[in-house]
């Protein structure tokens, strides 16, 4: 039992960072139909700028804005520097162009931070928190926490202003959006400034757990992405529930199959389910009328 | 091309201001070297360029070696084992060098080694890899200490204290994964039973799962050790203090610099390791053998390259020092005969330890070479 609620923390935890990934995959997905390779560059950047400013002598909440405002700002810059640019191009030719900008962060944070691995300290102490013979890191809830604040804040952007109605008519249908009048550049600029601020928050996060380099970017994007099929691209409570389920499947393949072949058993199942529902748990049916 | 250029410049610098020396008189002793200064393991590979080059450059103002001077062509593999190869062949056939230090990694090293065997050209690699020396290869030999070594000095300090049920935690990159196949196959002679066998991925964030694997073993555990490097023993690190696993923790030489301490935070505290005695150089009582060379080493590495010596570099200064005394006591710079030399290495102290080659050893290291160090307030007391 506690062996089990162990692996459940654990999984929850990585899930959690899986999901915001996969969160920011979708809101770029749905105003452009473009899969952002660079996510992942987002969450590194969060950590990172972090990082360096706290070792500048920055207070940390100012230092997370900081690296909050870099990410937003490397957001937009990617979206006026390079998708704009290619506007009229194929879905493909974006997402490759997505795939450059990534390699491009990665060797400028190489260059202007360093290539060592770095910490740091955890918000609100490092003692564990024992909870039915399992424990789990304040900084965990942290980040569950913080997963959970940005998908209400994201939840009642959309709902319940005018740029966030914009922001899901442009996702449903982008003629028909242009055609009442909503500024389509300016809702996929958005899309990209959030999915940077959301990136950021996520690796700010998760580094007093996880550790940050110049290099973390890469793989968060790959799960990130493969969490966001599993939910069903375009779907942001499916990018949610596919984060956590794909965290929990790897600690739980750990925990009780095989630690060597955990990621092997984890995108098994994902092969799985995208076999029986090709959309992901919960996408849309696309229907093309002829 | 511009590092030879440079070092030769230097070369150069160096007659002018010392003004004329014999060294100068005949034609340079040519030292290949192919070293991952950039890439993934340029943690290893620049402390191996800089030692060589700032002790050839020392070497040559002494008056060089059988009166002529040494020149050092380096070139930078990068990490990846097919350029290394390219490099070796451009060594020995365009630069002609007599003798070769160098190779970073493992997987370079090994790319090289058939390059230099079949032109009879001693080579001294700076990699881990038990594989280099084992089987012996006629003109291969290597420096640092291998992750047997490692498994074995753990398990020695094990048994001291009377622990014989371990838990593995190891990575699946080739450092962590061969440190795993040697800790496997020495366990029994040390009487040591490994009870849980865990591995992680290279970009893992999260060990608890197989860290509560390992707690629950069947039986109970009472040490457990993770073979890696890199952020992976630090995140171990942390997850083993997050679970309160309550026994003592092992990691290996892969993790002896500051920047393991920084990562793992207070959860480094306790932590055992073996590694070389350049770690704690200071702390070697004078009567130890290798205290003068490891505390000279440190005090001129560090006062010149402004950054803190690390056992990596001291292999690269055990390698050239090998390989100078043995062109001296050969008296030639003949490939066959330097090789001799370097076989009849004996007593010869270095930062990784005292080495003694023969025929059937080419790396002369025995486990007293790796001291058992622990991590108490933040930096490392030398155990034994």
């Amino acid at each position: 039992m506690d062996q089990l609620l162990q692996f459940v923390f654990s999984g929850l935890t990585v899930g959690a960072v899986y999901a915001l990934v996969a969160l920011g995959f979708t809101l770029i997905y749905n105003a452009s139909d473009v899969i952002n390779f660079a996510q992942g560059e987002f969450v590194m950047l969060g950590g990172m700028v972090t990082v360096f400013a706290v070792a500048a002598g920055m207070p940390l909440p100012l230092a997370a804005l900081v690296a909050i405002a870099v990410a937003v700002a490397t957001g937009l810059a990617l979206h006026r520097l390079a998708i704009e640019p290619a506007r009229g191009a194929s879905a493909v030719t974006l997402i490759i162009v997505t795939i450059g900008a990534s390699i491009l962060i990665r060797g400028l944070a190489q260059m202007v931070f360093d290539r060592q691995f770095h910490a740091l300290p955890a918000f609100t102490g490092e003692e564990p928190i024992r909870v039915l013979g399992a424990s789990i890191l304040p900084q965990s809830l942290w980040v569950l926490g913080g997963a959970a604040a940005i998908v209400l804040a994201l939840w009642l952007f959309m709902e319940r202003t005018l740029l966030g109605k914009a922001v899901r008519a442009t996702a449903a249908n982008r003629l028909a959006a242009r055609l009442v009048g909503i500024d389509t550049t300016l809702v996929l600029a958005l899309a990209f400034g959030i999915s940077g601020a959301i990136g950021a928050i996520a690796g700010i996060l998760i580094t007093p757990i996880t550790l940050t380099s110049f290099a973390v970017g890469t793989l968060l994007a790959l799960k990130g992405f493969a969490a966001a099929m599993l939910g069903g691209m375009g779907n942001p409570v499916g990018a949610v529930v596919g984060g956590l389920a794909l965290g929990l499947l790897e600690s739980l393949a750990a925990g009780f199959i095989s630690s060597t072949y955990k990621d092997a058993v984890a995108f098994l199942v994902i092969l799985g389910v995208l076999f029986v529902l090709p959309q992901g748990l919960f996408g849309r049916r696309a229907v093309e009328r002829v | 091309m511009s590092r030879r250029l440079f070092a030769a410049l230097l070369v150069g610098a160096a007659a002018l201001t010392f003004g004329p020396s014999p060294a100068g008189a005949q034609a340079p002793i040519r030292i290949g070297a192919v070293l991952s200064v950039t890439g993934p393991a340029s943690f290893l590979g620049d402390p191996e360029a800089r030692t060589l080059r700032l002790y050839i450059d020392r070497i040559n103002q002494a008056g060089g070696v059988l009166g002529r001077r040494l020149e050092l062509v380096l070139y930078d593999d990068g990490g990846d084992a097919n350029r290394a190869r390219t490099f070796a062949t451009r060594l020995v056939e365009d630069d002609r060098v007599v003798a070769m230090v160098g190779g970073t990694t493992t997987g370079t090293t090994m790319a090289m080694i058939p390059v230099f065997e079949e032109a009879r050209i001693p080579f001294i690699s700076l990699a881990g890899g038990i594989e280099i020396i084992e089987p012996v290869k006629p003109f291969t030999f290597k420096t640092p200490h291998t992750d047997k070594m490692a498994c074995e000095k753990i398990f020695e300090d094990l048994r001291k204290r009377g622990l014989t049920r371990v838990g593995l935690i190891s990575g699946t990159g080739g450092f962590g994964a061969s440190m795993r196949t040697q800790c496997l196959r020495v366990a029994p002679a040390f009487g040591i039973t490994i009870v849980a066998d865990e591995r992680y991925g290279p970009g893992d964030t999260d060990m608890t799962p197989q860290l509560t694997r390992i707690r629950n073993a069947p039986g109970g555990v009472q040490a457990v050790v993770n073979a890696d490097f890199g952020q992976g023993p630090a995140i171990v690190t942390r997850n083993f203090a997050q679970l309160g696993l309550g026994v003592p923790l092992y990691q290996s030489h892969g993790v002896a610099s500051r920047s393991f301490i920084e990562l793992a935070g207070p959860a480094a505290e306790g932590v055992r390791l073996p590694a070389a005695a350049l770690l704690v150089a200071e702390q070697l009582p004078d009567s130890d053998p290798q205290k003068r060379v490891v505390m000279e080493y440190k005090q001129l590495y560090e006062s010149t390259q402004n950054q803190p010596v690390s056992t990596f570099g001291g292999h690269a200064y055990d390698g050239l020092m090998i390989l100078i005394e043995a062109i001296r006591r050969a008296g030639s710079t003949d490939g066959v005969r330097i090789r001799d030399a370097v076989r009849q290495t004996r007593g010869f102290i270095g930062t990784g330890g005292v080495v003694n080659m023969s025929e059937t050893d080419h790396m002369g290291l025995d486990l007293s070479a790796f001291r058992m160090i622990e991590i108490r307030n933040g930096t490392w007391r030398l155990l034994d």
